[in-house]
């Protein structure tokens, strides 16, 4: 219940902060993303249920309020939650390399995806601008945020983990 | 066995796999729910904006607050020195208001011999603040806090200024959500003020770091449409109404097919810096309708 309350607490609160207060830090007009940031984190984290739930709410509250239809961002994001479940197996609180390389991944299959589904499919052909222009800079910029953002993750998971364990 | 099935004494759990299955097929179905239909729209908007909204107000209500603070106090001394400036220009331009008036008073009678007046007269506004704006990078929609509470409906006209920001597509209870003209998605007929030719506005993400849009579509066999011309919403549009300033034209080339011209305006409004919008709170009436 706890864990249900925290997480819900989390999913909001980013998506509120990306919203409001990251339009003020934007870089030439380019928002890093947060919520991948968290699905991706919760997901190798916690494995592919918890990345699956995590994308899933996510990407709800993006169609929600800026989405064209609603649940095509939540299938983007719940899919990359799931894929870095998968990584589970081999992740360790410790190393930091193997989380910033997943969400660095996630971010750049985020960036793609959109393009294909968003602007392809609408005869946006010039793909090397919008790589260079927004795909790109957004990953490096999400990438920066990742290393302030996700130990504050690691600490809220490690708490949960601890609490929980006392209680079994 | 299957994994879905229950042992005993275990606790019931979902591989992943289904789980993602399932929900796979959720969204499939919301897609095409909300893409053919309006049938989910109210109830989702509504949690949306019970839970979201409220948060979103504060923060920007005190990061806004923050900000005038700084700027007042780095703009102190340059008010100074502005205000001397700034009474000298009123002398000048009193005596260039009483000029204008005789203008308008000229340009009053001639608009009710071609009794045009019906036409520009003001449309109600309501003022709204900005909330948030889209969190990708893709497109440039935002929220804005007034919603049907406040008397909002879709396809209202929303205005910054002078000029057209966009229009609501979708409203909740104390939200609403504006798509902006500059938006990648976004198409606007307008006409030229000076020639009544019709265009098409479009937003462009690629043009969008230059802050300009581009036209296109525009008949112009005549040569009359130059640089600096104003682009209007057109009479013919059906979400927008007419006469309101789009911008003015930055530059013009001729399609390749040689019979229509296409180039890039400059919006009147500063879509960088928006923070308050003003809404026309009527819509177009569109053909069909009973009024």
């Amino acid at each position: 219940m706890r864990r249900f309350i925290v997480s819900f607490l989390l999913v909001i609160s980013c998506f509120v902060l990306q919203s409001t207060v990251f339009k003020s830090i934007a870089f030439g007009g380019i928002i890093p993303n947060l919520m991948i940031v968290l699905t991706a984190s919760f997901g190798f984290m916690r494995g592919e249920k918890v990345g699956i739930l995590f994308g899933f709410f996510c990407g709800l509250l993006a169609d929600i309020f800026f989405g064209s239809v609603i649940g095509l961002y939540a299938m983007i994001y719940m899919y990359i939650g799931y894929a870095n479940g998968k990584f589970n197996m081999i992740f360790y609180p410790e190393d930091i390399k193997l989380p910033l390389a997943l969400i660095f991944v996630s971010d750049m299959v985020y960036g793609l995806l959109s393009y294909i589904i968003l602007f392809l499919m609408r005869g946006r052909f010039h793909f090397t601008y919008y790589l260079i222009h927004i795909i790109l800079p957004e990953m490096v910029y999400t990438i920066v945020v990742t290393l302030i953002f996700y130990p504050f993750l690691l600490w809220i998971n490690k708490k949960l983990e601890d609490r929980e364990q006392k209680e079994r | 066995m299957s994994p879905v099935v229950k042992r005993k004494g275990e606790k019931f759990t979902l591989p992943g796999k289904y789980l993602l299955f399932i929900l796979t097929i959720v969204c499939t179905g919301l897609i095409i729910l909300t893409f053919s239909t309006n049938f989910l729209s109210a109830p989702i908007s509504a949690i949306g904006g019970f839970v979201v909204v409220p948060l979103q107000e504060g923060i920007s209500k005190a990061g806004s607050w923050l900000s005038t603070r700084s700027e007042e106090l780095v703009e102190i001394r340059s008010l100074l020195k502005e205000n001397e400036e700034l009474k000298a220009q009123v002398d000048e331009l009193t005596m260039e208001n009483i000029r204008l008036q005789q203008d308008r008073y000229e340009l009053t009678n001639l608009r009710e011999l071609y009794d045009l007046d019906a036409q520009y007269e003001d449309y109600d506004k309501v003022g709204a603040r900005i909330i948030a704006k889209d969190t990708g990078n893709w497109f440039h929609s935002f929220t804005i806090d007034k919603g049907y509470n406040d008397g909002l409906a879709i396809d209202m006209n929303v205005m910054a200024g002078s000029g057209l920001v966009g229009r609501i597509i979708a409203v909740g209870p104390n939200w609403s959500k504006v798509l902006s003209i500059i938006a990648d998605n976004s198409n606007t007929s307008g006409m030229v003020l000076s020639t009544s030719d019709n265009l098409i506005v479009t937003g462009d993400l690629e043009l969008y770091a230059d802050g300009v849009i581009s036209f296109e579509k525009l008949v112009d066999s005549a040569d009359r449409v130059v640089e600096g011309d104003k682009i209007v919403t057109a009479n013919v549009s059906d979400k927008y109404l007419p006469g309101i300033l789009i911008g003015y034209i930055s530059a013009i080339n001729v399609d390749a097919n040689n019979l229509t011209k296409s180039g890039l305006i400059t919006p009147a409004v500063d879509f960088e810096h928006l923070e308050e919008v003003l809404v026309i709170t009527e819509t177009k009436q569109a053909v069909g309708d009973e009024e």
